[in-house]
């Protein structure tokens, strides 16, 4: 049985070696693309459809953004957004024959949690100043200062695992019970993986929320602006 | 199959049948209490389920940890070359 933690190099661009989940990956972000594009054309004020359902979408998505973060949705949207539908479709991907989930690969998860933890940073300086966000790591005292560090980097290694772990297991079970049992076997496994896709990806899309929220400081946001 | 490969196959077993116990007792716990909290206030059922998602998520990671020590261990063993 092949190693979960090694890919499959594909093939080389140059010295560039491509490996299996990163062609998965292109391939996932060019039907996101190319779908929102048709999706999107020929919006109208008075929706047809096609508009109203994508709208209810976008507007759940909002609904959960002003909830959990407390702040403008319009600002997160893309961010967020983006990251549940990719997670979500990668995820997916296991169900079109000879696709195996990008997420499943660590790679994967650790450029996820990456753009996370720099989009928490970027918010942070934004929306409190360099000082502010940097005196955010000395809150509630300064004894907490070590801890709040440690803090920003292993979740973002809690967020890798989390994801990896969860995809991961649940192709590992497939290959195994397929291994075992044969042929229809393993389908209630693949109706259960399309469940524990789509909770893994609402579960990262609402701890980048909650990360990147308490990067712009609440508190101590709402206490500077009754001062002010 | 030497014994360190052997070891590895039973510390693996071991890792993931013990480190899923803590975290099967703790989100039998948790959702037992956010039935119970949606019980007494079906209003707040949406809130709950939110907190209640990322709480088992983060739950859940503690036996996700012992999976990953699993296949480190069957996989990527550093004491088998």
């Amino acid at each position: 049985m092949q190693s979960p933690l090694t890919t499959e190099v594909l093939f080389l661009i140059g010295p560039i070696p491509v490996t299996t989940p990163v062609v998965t990956t292109w391939i996932v972000m060019a039907a996101l693309i190319l779908g929102s594009i048709a999706l999107t054309r020929g919006l109208k004020l008075k929706p047809n459809r096609r508009q109203a359902a994508l709208e209810l979408l976008i507007g759940a998505v909002d609904a959960q953004i002003v909830e959990t973060m407390r702040a403008p949705a319009a600002r997160f949207r893309a961010l967020i957004g983006t990251i549940f539908f990719f997670i979500l479709f990668a995820n997916w991907s296991s169900m079109v024959p000879g696709m195996e989930p990008p997420t499943a690969h660590l790679e994967t998860d650790i450029a996820l949690a990456g753009i996370v933890f720099f989009a928490s940073i970027y918010f942070g300086i934004r929306q409190q100043g360099m000082g502010g966000y940097l005196r955010s790591f000395a809150q509630p005292s300064l004894i907490m200062l070590p801890l709040n560090i440690a803090e920003s980097f292993t979740r973002s290694f809690s967020m890798t695992i989390r994801l990896f772990g969860n995809v991961m297991s649940g192709v590992f079970i497939i290959g195994v019970v397929l291994s075992l049992a044969g042929l229809f076997v393993p389908i209630p496994l693949m109706a259960l993986d399309l469940l524990t896709g789509a909770i893994q990806a609402y579960i990262f899309a609402v701890l980048s929320m909650v990360y990147i929220g308490s990067a712009l400081g609440g508190e101590t946001g709402q206490a500077n602006e009754k001062r002010s | 199959m030497d014994l360190v490969q052997m070891t590895s196959v039973a510390a693996a077993a071991v890792a993931v049948g013990l480190g899923a116990i803590g975290p099967g007792l703790g989100e039998g716990r948790a959702v037992a209490a956010a039935m119970d909290a949606i019980a007494r206030q079906p209003e707040a059922a949406g809130t709950i389920s939110r907190t209640l998602f990322v709480g088992l998520a983060m739950i859940e990671t503690m036996a996700i940890y012992c999976l990953v020590i699993a296949l480190l261990v069957l996989f990527a063993n550093p004491f088998v070359h």
